[in-house]
């Protein structure tokens, strides 16, 4: 689960990560106050008016920028707060901008020259552990830094019989060419972003930039924070933060119905039991010619209900012109899942788009009978070759 | 003898009186499986399903004998049955449940590392070896005996290799689902040393997933040690960068995990890459023939 950079700020501070402070508002009247605010806990004069979308890329999108007085303040935020705000990550639609952080400005000149640096926390595949990196290489692209300039990304692994280690830390920041306060000040942040990552289940935690101010502190200007969704159960207070206006509306809608739905930008619809045979099934639409729509796993217990639940979110996506419905029945007959198709046709009424239903395994013969003879306009498929065919042949009709 | 689980092997099931327990552990009965008994703290002394029910693992050991351990407890309790089997000196876990943390797995996996013991899974289907025991979720009569071993991210798709695999006339050795999860017991490359090692295994099945980078791993072994004709498929070509497929680990998180990616790693390496899943059983029939040639 992703949260918002002004609420991964707000828990970081909490395990003494200095960040950039700021106040988030809605409408550029409550930006203009968060900005006197700002002004009279901090002294800050200039404001950064951040888009807060779960995406990145949001600076070089015109979701970033900076205001250097009041009025400023309040003709930014009024632009961003409600922008459809187009980033890399967002896709070519955008996202609608609700909220805005309002955010102290933190490149002030002094006696020593700022820099950036990049630090990020998460588990490392290949070696089950937790790995931290860090760069001298801050607000940047990290992944044209580690294409580029390998040298440049320095990692410590974490030993989970010991935990995160004092000299780790310091290695980490010596190799940064830090020294004086703000070697001390970057290992403190440093081991305070980890016992917030250790301690909230996060699955990343990303601070890009990691600014080393003109008075020696180390301030984190993004945060970007991502919880593991197996752990969010013992974890109530930071499963509020999920925002699901940030969601995909059908994603919200599956998941309510335990269906594991994954909004795409194709024309063929599908329907799977199991996240591997879906991810098959997907590029089997691929190969006979379509582009699939989604990704939808039904689990465990395909049946008429989440069969139904399944073909409603379907249908209401616009562009999908044919479904198909793969269902591998081992503990669940196909019989049974033939009679929920049947059963969820009659229910939803007129479906306009032809529907392909491959069913294998446990009585896969008598399930492509029930469907050859309920008369509805549904072709039925046993093996997956021939359910790719009829994919073929429903793209060229 | 083929690999992890044979007509030999002493099962129990953990979580054994639960719902999906119960269920799957009726079903291994009914395979033929020798499942000698299961664990259910507070219900020890009592029998389920005529089996002998017991509070802790050790106990289950130390009257079955047992050597083989099937975990079905809820994702919140389910690393610390994974320790607790290590512990008792439980050969084989096999861990089905979804939804671990993975800062519990993180630690169990550490702490049987300093054990006697493979972990296979979680999230996972389980392990078959047909005719022998079913030790898992998996339809058992999808998998008829026969020469060809699978190693499986997915549940579904290793029972459409193998339904594919019995109608292109050809048969399964073991079968060992691995599991979805970022963090697993016994990895890619893992599993395909213990079929490369069984004379009963003639070629092998590898699919894999999106995200990761043990496919590639197992492929670069594969080419300096591979005996055996390897027939690979990678699920999610169509998956787009950084949305999660069902599968907590099937996440395509730089350009090296992406399913192209892989496939070219296996290919350069020897394996017969399938780029249709509809035909992974034609294309290992294909395989057979070349190396017979």
């Amino acid at each position: 689960m992703n949260i918002h950079e002004y609420q991964g700020k707000e828990l970081l501070k909490k395990y003494g990560v200095r960040i950039q402070e700021g106040i988030v508002a809605e409408t550029a009247d409550a930006a203009v106050a968060a900005a006197n605010k700002l002004n009279a806990e901090t002294g800050t004069s200039w404001y950064v008016i951040k888009a807060q979308i779960h995406a990145g890329g949001r600076g070089k999108g015109g979701g970033v920028k900076l205001a250097k007085n009041i009025d400023q303040v309040k003709e930014i935020a009024g632009q961003i707060i409600g922008m459809q705000l187009v980033t890399k990550q967002t896709g070519a639609e955008g996202k609608k901008v609700h909220k805005v952080l309002v955010a102290q400005d933190v490149y002030y000149p002094g006696a020593s020259p700022t820099k950036e640096f990049y630090a990020c926390i998460l588990m490392d595949r290949a070696k089950s552990q937790n790995v931290i990196i860090v760069s001298t290489e801050g607000g940047m692209e990290i992944e044209e830094v580690a294409e580029h300039t390998p040298e440049k990304i320095i990692k410590e692994w974490v030993d989970p019989r010991v935990g995160l280690q004092a000299y780790q830390v310091r290695n980490l920041v010596f190799q940064l060419g830090l020294s004086g306060e703000a070697f001390k000040e970057m290992v403190k942040f440093i081991t305070n972003l980890y016992k917030a990552y250790d301690d909230s289940d996060a699955a990343m935690i990303e601070i890009n930039p990691a600014l080393k101010t003109s008075d020696d502190k180390i301030v984190a200007v993004d945060a970007k924070v991502a919880f593991d969704d197996n752990a969010l159960y013992r974890h109530k207070d930071l499963a509020a933060l999920r925002d699901l206006t940030e969601e995909d509306p059908l994603e919200v809608e599956a998941t309510a119905s335990d269906l594991n739905y994954v909004k795409l930008d194709g024309n063929v619809g599908c329907m799977v039991n199991g996240a591997g045979l879906a991810m098959a099934t997907m590029d089997i639409i691929k190969i006979s010619g379509g582009e699939p729509a989604n990704f939808l796993d039904v689990g465990g217990g395909a049946n008429a209900k989440t069969v139904e639940a399944g073909f409603r979110i379907i249908l209401k996506d616009p562009n999908v012109k044919a479904i198909l419905i793969n269902v591998f029945g081992g503990i669940v007959r196909c019989d049974r899942v033939a009679n929920g198709v049947v059963e969820a046709y009659k229910n939803i009424g007129d479906i306009k788009v032809p529907i392909i239903v491959r069913l294998q395994g446990t009585n896969a013969e008598e399930g492509a009978e029930i469907i050859n003879k309920s008369g509805l306009k549904v072709f039925s498929a046993i093996a997956l070759k021939d359910a790719a065919t009829k994919v073929k042949e429903v793209l060229a009709a | 003898m083929s690999v992890l689980v044979n007509k030999n092997s002493k099962v129990i099931v953990q979580g054994f009186t639960g719902t999906e327990g119960s269920f799957h552990a009726g079903q291994m009965i009914e395979y033929g499986t020798n499942l000698v008994g299961g664990v259910t703290p507070g219900k020890g002394g009592s029998t389920h399903l005529d089996k002998p029910v017991f509070n802790t693992v050790k106990e289950a050991v130390d009257k079955t004998g047992a050597n083989v351990s099937i975990i079905f407890v809820p994702p919140a309790f389910a690393a610390d049955a994974i320790m607790e089997a290590a512990d008792a000196g439980i050969g084989v876990i096999i861990c089905i449940t979804e939804g671990i943390p993975v800062k519990d797995m993180i630690a169990a996996k550490e702490y049987i590392s300093t054990k006697h013991t493979t972990l296979i899974g979680p999230n996972c289907p389980g392990v078959i070896t047909p005719g022998e025991a079913k030790v898992g979720i998996m339809p058992g009569f999808v998998f008829k005996k026969g020469r060809i071993g699978i190693v499986s991210k997915s549940g579904t798709l290793t029972y459409e290799a193998a339904d594919q695999v019995v109608k292109a006339g050809l048969g399964i050795s073991t079968a060992i689902g691995i599991g979805g999860d970022p963090i697993i017991g016994t990895t890619t490359k893992e599993a395909v040393q213990l079929l490369m090692a069984d004379p009963e295994t003639d070629a092998i099945i590898m699919i894999g997933e999106i995200g990761g980078n043990l496919e590639a791993d197992a492929a670069r072994w594969i080419k300096a040690n591979g005996t055996k004709p390897v027939v690979g498929f990678i699920a999610g070509q169509t998956a787009p960068a950084g949305r999660r497929m069902g599968h907590a680990g099937a996440i395509v998180g730089g350009k090296d995990d992406t399913a192209e990616a892989k496939m070219k790693i296996m290919a350069d390496c020897g394996i017969h890459v399938v780029i249709s899943p509809a035909l992974i059983g034609d294309t290992m029939l294909k395989a057979l023939e070349a190396k017979l040639v």
